[in-house]
């Protein structure tokens, strides 16, 4: 396992659990629906048979599926995003929200619900067009700034920006809310990180993402390895050190953006499962990229479990459980880290 | 092999290197010997193409900066005089990134001589029994033959050393120096090197570049540029005095 790559048998163990996974996710909920109807109901939407669990259709397939599949690519994306980065910055804090990418699309969302920014004839485009906007926005502000402050545009340069920057767009949000008049429930909630009333468009968007920009930082492992070790070490061996640094940086933020134009900001997946990825396959990207996908997408399904369930028929924004999940799991894990280089 | 002509590097104001020019051909071992601040490392830095620089280094013809990373990393490979590792990578992953600029284009991942370099160059730095151990877990001086076999795995033809002894215990300055006058000794090889200890500069480089200031005071066949009166200009003191004392104790 440490020595190649994600074998093939890693492959199908992970996608067994994440379809085990999926299918107690699309059962369980305020109304619990037996394996067999959801099974049965899945069978003939596949066919197009008529069935007698027609009652729990309209719930599995036009509330629960797409939800559930929106968090289990949200989760897949946001986990590679962070260890993307992680490898690339060659710092275990980093993640979108360490560059700037989640802050800065967050606030192009607040801004967009709190003023109605709309697209006639596309919904949603209004929130998601700005999100990505705002991404690839803070985005070129930090490199350019990162860029004008040092020319080699090293990674400590692009973390202090990206701090600095994150700090400035929160601050922006809390003005955005603070204006936001009636809407500023759905602002807030927003804000928290919730993944409630997807549908099938944005299922299409974030797979559509998740394919591109996936595939881009899947074939960039050996480059996200010479990065982990050290960005002059890459350069030593032959890595195009500012190409391939760009390149990821914009795939993370695409995929951030879209994220967050869906789901809002969710916190410490990104950082957290990319860890636990690590512990378990080592920190080569060939294992640790597909690993984190799967560990992130398995991870935020459970946390959207809990967030839907816990307090029935109340629901919590799945962002308050990833948060509280995730900081004691981030803590322990960083105690062990600490512990364990002493 | 390698010509540096009227290299010059800035830190806003401060020159750290001052139109330096030098060249370098096969079998030779060039010493850049010289106080600290002269520019060495910035020299080596400068060649790795790590900050911005004037003048031109040539390789084999071409000019080094319009070389693709790739296709420079073939040709070259440097040896870091500190290693700041975060992530637990294996030895052997280590040293298998040094076979990157192999492994790239179409033919990606079909690097057929990549598995016995990467044993070759493991064995070569006395590593083979580290093979799959967690880098974290290495001494100094282990972490610094790790990073050596990753050069070596690079298979270059020029080898750019930044204080290569640094961590290495006595038996293992002498494994590897005399490791390196070997390698040197092949066809299309040269080494070259940042040294402190004037002792090794002596003993084992062919050519020296003494610097001082971000100039060159210096350069030509060893012996000749670490004379005694050109040593003490530099650093100021009785180097032989020194050296004499040092030894005095052993006897």
């Amino acid at each position: 396992m440490r020595k190649k790559g994600f074998t093939l048998t890693s492959h199908l163990v992970c996608l067994l659990i994440l379809l085990a996974v999926l299918l107690m996710c699309v059962c369980l909920g305020s109304v619990s629906i037996p394996l067999r109807d959801t099974l049965a109901v899945f069978r003939s939407a596949l066919t197009g048979e008529a069935t007698e669990a027609s009652t729990y259709r309209s719930i599995l397939l036009s509330i629960r599926l797409p939800r559930v599949l929106c968090v289990a690519l949200c989760g897949a994306s946001l986990s590679l995003s962070g260890a993307a980065m992680q490898g690339l910055l060659r710092n275990p804090l980093a993640d979108g929200s360490t560059l700037g990418v989640s802050s800065g699309a967050s606030l192009g969302a607040a801004l967009a619900l709190a003023f109605g920014v709309t697209v006639p004839g596309l919904p949603y485009a209004g929130t998601t067009g700005m999100a990505m906007l705002f991404a690839f926005g803070s985005l070129m502000l930090i490199l350019s700034l990162a860029y004008t402050l040092d020319r080699s545009l090293s990674t400590h340069s692009i973390i202090l920006i990206g701090v600095i920057f994150s700090m400035l767009a929160t601050s922006l949000i809390s003005l955005v809310v603070s204006f936001s008049g009636d809407k500023i429930k759905s602002v807030m909630f927003w804000t928290m990180g919730s993944l409630a009333g997807s549908n099938y468009t944005h299922v299409l968007l974030m797979a559509v993402a998740l394919l591109v920009c996936g595939t881009v930082l899947l074939r960039l492992q050996e480059e996200l390895n010479a990065f982990a070790v050290g960005e002059e070490n890459a350069l030593q061996v032959g890595v195009a050190v500012k190409k391939v640094k760009l390149t990821v940086l914009i795939a993370v933020s695409v995929l951030i953006g879209v994220c967050v134009s869906v789901g809002g900001t969710i916190a410490f997946i990104g950082l957290v499962t990319p860890h636990a990825a690590r512990m378990l396959v080592g920190p080569n990207h060939r294992r640790l990229l597909p690993a984190s996908m799967y560990f992130g997408a398995i991870f935020l399904l459970l946390a959207d479990l809990i967030a839907r369930t816990l307090l029935r028929p109340i629901e919590l924004s799945v962002g308050v459980v990833t948060s509280l999940v995730g900081a004691a799991a981030f803590v322990l894990i960083f105690y062990h880290t600490r512990k364990g280089a002493k | 092999m390698l010509q540096a002509d009227k290299i010059t590097v800035r830190y806003g104001t401060r020159t750290a290197l001052d139109s330096l020019s030098f060249s370098l051909e096969e079998h030779q071992w060039l010493m850049l010997v010289g106080p600290n601040g002269a520019g060495k490392s910035t020299l080596i830095r400068a060649l790795a193409q790590n900050i911005p620089y004037t003048g031109t280094f040539t390789l084999f013809g071409q000019q080094l900066n319009a070389m693709k990373p790739a296709e420079r990393a073939k040709l070259i490979g440097f040896l870091s005089q500190s290693h700041s590792v975060q992530y637990a990578y294996t030895v052997e992953e280590i040293v298998r990134l040094g076979r990157y600029a192999h492994t790239r284009g179409f033919l990606s991942h079909h690097d057929e001589d990549g598995e016995a370099a990467v044993s070759h160059a493991l064995e070569l730095t006395g590593m083979t029994e580290y093979r799959n151990t967690d880098i974290l877990s290495l001494s100094g001086g282990e972490l610094q033959r790790a990073f050596l076999a990753q050069v070596f795995a690079q298979q270059p033809q020029l080898l750019v050393l930044d204080e290569p002894a640094n961590h290495l215990d006595l038996p293992y300055q002498q494994r590897i120096f005399e490791l390196i006058d070997d390698w040197r000794k092949q066809p299309g090889h040269a080494v070259l090197s940042v040294v402190h200890d004037l002792g090794l500069a002596k003993r084992f480089g062919t050519h020296a570049v003494l610097l001082n200031e971000g100039r060159c005071v210096s350069r030509g066949e060893c012996n000749d540029v670490l004379s005694i009166e050109n040593l003490s200009n530099v650093y100021r003191m009785d180097v032989h005095g020194w050296m004499r004392e040092q030894l005095k104790l052993w006897e």
